[in-house]
């Protein structure tokens, strides 16, 4: 108890500090006072009286330290007084503090944004009962164990029924509905799970209740389950909302329960409404439609292996029993968080490893910088010593001088990574984002704040190191005298040269790499596509089965689109068809053709069902023949137009027009008279070259799904909300989705999309890179001048210019820099053939793009070279003498 | 002077303990020439290193202090036991007088023949 007292008057004792010393000097006056009259007593003089009393007490001086060290904490005034002095000289040289932090900022925020990811994707468990003992359960084929394919449903019940190392096995399978609502028919994402699905899960609704037993058995009253978004977004959040009725794509369903705000499902992300999976479809009944996806829950004491194991017997048994369907079909059971973030942890863990490592250049940078100062400061750090500064003294000023760069840094790292998560995660499609439902949770979280914390304490560590190796060890009279740089300053200049050598190598990838893929996306977006984009509105229409049920309503569904939309003021035409250009090669028909010899071959053509307006809409060239016209309906010949690529493949020396061809028995109903050649329109992504393909007329071919395109008078994306009410007019069922201009639709095609987000995250990369590259060659660069200021003074004075002392420290950073271009430049293109996939009409050793690299690169080097250059030829030369 | 025993650590506050409770309130020139003169003038005591003692001694609450005058009408700092002082001093010498006893066994000639 006395200690804790004791302690808490010394804490005390650090206010009113002035008065008690000043209390202190009266009681020693006192004391020798009474000492000194002792003393003449006994019959010395007052003079030798006085002195001897001074003796005796061992210094007035002395005893205040020694009774200070006892009334307050001498450490942490000390420490305060550090960090006091540590801000004045971060102050005084405001450049350095200000690159010091920023650079040190930029390593830990990009490491901490980066493992904000990494938390939220794979430190962090899933949200749900015991994720652990969850797992993901499939199919898989018996020749390669490592793909997982979907279940049917047949097999997933037999699995059930004698798999006994699951507690639980329940499936699920996407869809998606059309929602009505007052406004007319919303496409709306949704999920089919067996019964128990939530429950083995471990996820109870908020509010309603779960999926029972009977509610996936053929004739149960059809209900639906709704996300905490769905409810917010699409009922308005309303508490009555269990028991009302949802019709979904024509079917009411009643609303029994609504899913908690935290529930995800990554594998599945974007479904909203949550029906029970009827085993009434046609692919539930059959043992070889593969369409459902397993989760299972482990019981106590089993493992994912071991249930891997007896699995693969049961697929194995049911394949002795159904060798028709179930030939090769093995099983595969992981974990579920393997099967939720196992792709995406590589990718993560590699971009955590960049980041580390920007983080360890940049510290080391900072450090190199300390470095510098401490060579500036080497007399300050003598003076200090002289004065009886203790070795341990001066190693806590550094320290702290450390501790509050690494704090700043951190600080403003954190809001930088705040502001990167920001400014990335609306960057995430919403399609990718609906896979990684985890990363909704991203944000400074503990893991996060304690992530940058150890990173900081790390450099904290480092940055009283650096110069503490500097610390003359020896007699502090060198460091008075301006000694000669010892052999640890050669060794450093060395290794700082050859960091930045590698710096600078990775700068040049990582410019190369932005630009190659700038380049590419450049180059695609003159790709002749066959059309003209400018002024095209597109939106996707939907029309449920229920009410368009047979091709006639349909077509004339269709038709009734096309004029109406037509009639809207600002539209010139309107053309319809089954699949937008600049999507893929697929929706495939195979082929043969009449009078030709017919091997079985597979003549694969794209499909493309368009209305007649469709080809002029686009402003498609017409090479030859004729385009469609709304009569080539139902009633008449079937037509076909064919694109150059199918002339090119099949016809190379006919004129094909009049030829007929049809599928690959040649049924009577399936012939068409080839009637127009249409130079290719670009059906593919942009990096692929379209295959042959075939257009139909949509009277003869017709779909319940088709894109609008629009020619527009006024820019296109102001007509798309009078575009999507005018089809509503038509019927309020009908699903309007996808509403997007052409130009928007071509730039976020995948290929498209890929080039140039690639260009701007590893641009990021390299701006940081290059910043890093250049502040660690001013570092190298002006720590060698600082040693060198006397020789360039002594050259100097014997007549060397100005230019030439430029010339002496230019070539110091041009020799790291040629060597940096050279290693990077060499890399780069090494790096590029090896993804020569993602470039596009770009050679890895694109002449132009390396060039502006290497000038950048030039140009930022020459400018951290020229401040030290400058420095060193502004060097007096009788100053650099004198200092002798 | 060269002879003088130092005064090792944990006896001053003992010390210092003993003398306040023989001699009543006392200022720390006092209590420094009390213990010289008790010790036999054996003892090299800086008068300095008193006042760290007293002041730990004063946070621990073993000793209160206020300002007075002294004999010859100088003003000076009186220090005076208080009951944790008493307290801690009673202890303080029963563990002191049994680890000199002990010593003292140990260092009584032996009465075993060699």
């Amino acid at each position: 108890v006395s200690a804790l007292r004791a302690w808490a008057w010394r804490v005390l004792g650090t206010w009113g500090r002035s008065r008690r010393e000043r209390e202190l000097a009266d009681e020693l006056e006192s004391h020798l006072q009474m000492h000194i009259d002792d003393n003449v007593r006994a019959g010395m003089l007052p003079e030798e009286a006085r002195r001897q009393a001074l003796l005796k007490l061992g210094g007035v001086e002395q005893t205040k330290e020694a009774w200070r060290e006892r009334a307050g904490f001498p450490q942490v005034e000390q420490t305060l007084s550090d960090l006091r002095f540590a801000l004045r000289q971060l102050v005084k040289s405001p450049g350095f503090a200000a690159t010091a932090v920023f650079v040190l900022a930029l390593g830990i925020g990009a490491s901490t944004a980066l493992f904000a990811f990494v938390d939220a994707a794979l430190v962090r468990p899933l949200p749900y009962r015991d994720p652990a003992r969850l797992v993901s359960v499939n199919e898989s084929p018996a020749d390669t164990p490592q793909r997982r394919t979907p279940l049917s449903y047949l097999d997933y019940v037999d699995w059930k029924r004698l798999g006994k190392g699951l507690a639980s096995l329940d499936v699920f399978t996407g869809t998606g509905y059309m929602l009505s609502t007052p406004a007319g028919a919303e496409a709306v994402p949704a999920a089919r799970v067996s019964a128990g699905f939530f429950r083995t899960l471990g996820v109870a609704p908020l509010l309603g209740r779960d999926f029972q037993p009977g509610d996936d058995a053929p004739g149960a009253p059809a209900v639906v389950m709704l996300t905490y978004g769905a409810w917010q977004k699409r009922f308005g959040g309303r508490a009555d909302v269990i028991g009302r009725t949802a019709t979904l794509s024509g079917v009411p369903h009643v609303v029994v329960g609504v899913l908690p705000q935290g529930f995800q499902f990554a594998l599945r992300g974007r479904a909203e409404l949550w029906t029970p999976l009827l085993p009434t479809g046609g692919c539930e009944q059959q043992r070889s439609c593969h369409n459902l996806r397993g989760i299972g829950r482990l019981r106590d004491g089993v493992s994912a292996p071991a249930v891997d194991a007896e699995m693969k017997g049961i697929a194995a048994e049911l394949e002795r029993l159904f060798p028709e369907s179930n030939r090769d079909q093995s099983a595969s059971i992981v974990l579920l968080s393997e099967e939720v973030v196992g792709e995406i942890r590589p990718i993560l863990l590699m971009l955590l490893g960049g980041a580390a490592l920007l983080f360890v250049i940049a510290a080391v940078n900072v450090a190199s910088l300390l470095l510098l100062r401490s060579e500036s400061r080497k007399r300050e750090v003598a003076v200090r010593g002289a004065l009886g500064a203790s070795r341990a003294r001066l190693v806590r000023q550094f320290t702290t001088e450390g501790l509050v760069l690494a704090t700043l840094g951190a600080t403003l790292g954190l809001a930088f990574a705040a502001a990167a998560m920001r400014l990335l995660l609306p960057l995430i499609p919403a399609e990718m984002m609906g896979r990684m439902p985890y990363l909704q949770g991203l944000g400074l979280g503990s893991h996060v704040v304690l992530f940058a914390g150890a990173v900081s304490l790390l450099s904290v560590c480092l940055f009283s190191l650096v110069p503490l190796l500097r610390l003359p060890s020896g007699p502090i009279r060198e460091g008075l005298t301006e000694g000669a740089r010892g052999a640890s300053g050669t060794a450093w200049r060395r290794f700082g040269g050859n960091l930045v050598v590698v710096e600078l190598a990775v700068a040049v990838v990582l410019l190369a790499g932005a630009g190659l893929l700038g380049r590419s996306f450049y180059r695609m977006s003159r790709v002749d596509l066959g059309f003209q984009p400018e002024r095209l509105a597109t939106l996707l229409v939907a029309a449920p089965p229920a009410r368009y049920p047979n091709g006639p309503a349909t077509a004339a569904l269709a038709r009734r689109v096309s004029d109406e939309l037509e009639s809207l003021p600002g539209v010139e035409s309107v053309g319809l068809t089954s699949v937008l250009p600049v999507s893929f090669n697929g929706n495939t028909d195979w082929i043969r053709f009449v009078g030709r010899p017919f091997g079985g071959e597979h003549n694969e053509v794209n499909q493309r069902d368009v209305s007649g307006a469709y080809l002029a809409t686009l402003r498609a060239k017409l090479l030859r023949g004729r385009f469609f016209s709304d009569d080539d309906g139902a009633s008449k010949p079937r037509v076909a137009v064919v694109n150059q690529a199918l002339v090119r493949k099949y016809f190379p020396d006919e004129d094909p027009i009049g030829k007929r061809f049809g599928d690959i028995r040649l049924s009577p109903g399936s012939i068409k008279e080839i009637v127009g050649i249409v130079a290719d329109v670009r059906e593919s992504q942009l990096d692929v070259e379209t295959w042959p393909t075939v257009y139909y007329p949509f009277g003869q071919s017709p779909n319940t799904e088709f894109s609008v395109v629009a020619r527009t008078a006024p820019a296109p994306a102001s007509l798309l909300p009078a575009l999507r009410a005018a089809v509503r007019r038509i019927d309020p069922e009908l699903g309007v989705v996808d509403e997007v201009t052409m130009e928007d639709h071509i730039a976020d095609s995948p290929a498209a999309y890929l080039r140039r987000s690639g260009a701007a995250l590893i641009g990021g990369f390299a701006a940081c890179a290059l910043l890093l590259a250049v502040v660690g060659l001013y570092g190298v660069v002006a720590y060698s001048v600082s040693g060198r200021e006397r020789e360039i003074g002594v050259r100097m004075a014997l007549g060397a210019q100005r230019w030439s002392v430029y010339q002496l420290v230019l070539g110091e950073a041009g020799r790291l820099v040629g060597f940096g271009m050279a290693l990077g430049l060499a890399l780069s293109i090494g790096a590029a053939s090896l993804a020569s996939k993602l470039l596009f009409e770009t050679a890895p050793w694109d002449v132009p793009t390396l060039a502006a690299v290497a000038a950048t690169l030039a140009a930022s080097a020459m400018l951290a070279g020229y401040i030290p250059a400058r420095r060193a030829a502004s060097v007096d030369p009788m100053v650099a003498l004198r200092a002798e | 002077m060269g002879d003088k025993a130092d005064v090792w650590q944990g006896t001053l506050t003992l010390m210092v303990l003993k003398t306040l409770e023989a001699m009543g309130p006392l200022h720390g020139y006092g209590v420094a020439r009390r213990i010289e003169q008790t010790s036999g003038h054996l003892l090299s005591l800086n008068y300095g290193t008193l006042y760290p003692a007293l002041l730990k001694l004063e946070q621990e609450g073993k000793v209160a202090s206020e300002w007075g005058v002294s004999e010859n009408n100088r003003k000076a700092k009186f220090y005076r036991l208080t009951r944790a002082g008493r307290r801690q001093l009673a202890a303080e010498t029963r563990s002191w007088e049994q680890a000199t006893a002990i010593l003292a066994r140990f260092l009584a000639p032996s009465e075993d023949p060699a």
